[in-house]
């Protein structure tokens, strides 16, 4: 096949994605918040497809990421980590950029240069030696910063926990993703592979934390909802006290006025 | 650099200025509330870290989380919040089988996770006023991962100081509970023994 032809319908798919992107980041932007601090219209669609996840996971992904585990000793899945975190950066590059935030585009670009070169492909990290950490961003946080509200609860089938918006996000991510858009399969995959290599590495580690929420919570629909929505909150620099006048929600809400 | 030097001088002077006038007033109880709330966290920091440097078995870690847990933490308020607006129904002897079950599990379903804090290190860096409490910042430093922002929020309206909540990277440990333990009550159709019975299994 010729790069010609492959070339025009992934164009055209990249244009019709990101015309979904701008077309779903306005319906993501609602003023519904609910008592509860929790908004989940579609609670019965996503606590299916949250029992399809658990399946995945004790079926598929659980054994597989302790078989990763049980193969490669620590330090080889830390420097995997590492590759995969590095092949993300220009697409951090990108959505900081767009958030306006100059000073951590150029800190991103410099950390995968130097990563990219005396730290080997990325797979080592000398950059955050010389104090140039990683900064993770993604789309979801560059449409908060536009000003887009977070939207509806969401499972996603593999992903997992997520928003309305933060799946626009997942989706611009993709598209934008300088590795799918300029290079050619097979390379083009490596980040896909690295994504899930990364994740299983995750999976492993966090293993027992991960069990017990999925396996041993009374339900664990409602605990990865509120952990996910409370741990992203923090991370878009949202914090209960400025956001949250809601007290079923806001964990600065004296409990001591309750009783 | 001149400048630099001027700036930083004065916001030492007017920190140590500030401090000082603090603690001149009595009437202002602001640092010193705030300096005991650190100073709890403090104590319960160095008796976590001893517990996780002692090298114990997983039931003896479990014991000791559970006294650390009863001695810092306000279980009371953080049982009786994790059950919502259905504690204020219940009869006082309830109350103290549902707090004593709950204070059981908690101490079981966080205290055998110990073991992946070997190696760790609790570090509090500093304490502000919220609302009525204050909250206690502290950074965690676990073996093998960046540090992570771990928070507790202190009050004394228990009577003592004891903080009633623990907010991991924005994860309020209060507000996971009180979906967790909602969860329960609903499986048993609002029964609080019903409640009671699976979380002296659960954990």
């Amino acid at each position: 096949m010729s790069s010609r032809k492959t070339k025009a319908p992934a164009k055209l798919g990249r244009s019709l994605l990101l015309c979904a992107v701008l077309a779903l980041s306005a319906c993501a932007s609602n003023d519904q918040v609910s008592r509860t601090g929790i908004y989940d219209p579609k609670e019965d669609a996503n606590r299916k497809m949250h029992e399809f996840n658990k399946d995945v996971d004790r079926y598929l992904f659980s054994p597989a990421s302790n078989g990763y585990g049980f193969l490669f000793p620590q330090p080889v899945r830390n420097s995997f980590s590492r590759f995969a975190d590095h092949l993300s950066l220009p697409n951090d590059v990108i959505n900081h950029t767009l958030q306006g935030d100059l000073e951590e585009a150029v800190g991103t670009t410099w950390r995968f240069l130097i990563n990219s070169t005396v730290g080997i492909a990325g797979f080592f990290d000398p950059a955050s030696a010389i104090d140039i950490p990683r900064d993770d961003t993604d789309f979801g946080e560059t449409l908060h910063v536009w000003g887009v509200q977070e939207g509806a609860y969401v499972e996603l089938p593999f992903f997992g926990p997520s928003t309305s918006r933060d799946t626009v996000g997942l989706m611009a991510d993709i598209a934008l993703n300088p590795f799918v858009v300029i290079f050619r399969d097979p390379t083009q995959y490596i980040g896909v592979a690295a994504y899930v290599v990364d994740a299983m590495g995750n999976r492993y580690d966090f293993d027992d934390t991960i069990d017990s929420i999925l396996y041993e919570s009374a339900d664990s629909y409602a605990q990865a909802r509120i952990l996910y929505l409370q741990n992203r909150r923090f991370d878009l620099g949202i914090s209960g006290e400025d956001i949250y006048t809601d007290p079923e929600f806001n964990p600065y809400e004296d409990p001591y006025e309750d009783f | 650099m001149k400048i630099f030097d001027l700036i930083t001088r004065r916001g030492f002077i007017a920190s140590a200025g500030a401090t000082a006038l603090a603690f001149a007033l009595p009437g202002t109880a602001f640092a010193l509330n705030d300096a005991q709330a650190k100073a709890l966290i403090d104590r319960a920091v160095a008796d976590i870290n001893k517990v996780i440097s002692s090298g114990k078995s997983v039931n003896a870690m479990i014991r000791d989380f559970e006294r650390i847990f009863a001695k810092y933490g306000d279980v009371q308020i953080i049982a009786r919040s994790a059950l919502g607006p259905d504690a204020r129904g219940l009869s006082s002897s309830q109350l103290n089988a549902y707090t004593k079950a709950f204070q059981g599990y908690m101490a079981r379903k966080y205290g055998k996770r110990f073991n992946e804090f070997v190696g760790g290190q609790i570090d509090v860096k500093g304490s502000r006023k919220v609302k009525s409490f204050y909250e206690v910042k502290t950074s965690v430093k676990l073996r093998g991962q960046s540090p992570f922002e771990v928070n507790f929020l202190v009050s004394d309206r228990s009577g003592k100081d004891k903080f009633f909540d623990m907010i991991i990277e924005g994860i309020s440990l209060r507000l996971s509970e009180k979906a967790e333990i909602g969860a329960m009550l609903d499986r048993n159709g609002g029964n609080i023994n019903g409640l009671i019975n699976d979380l002296k299994k659960a954990g």
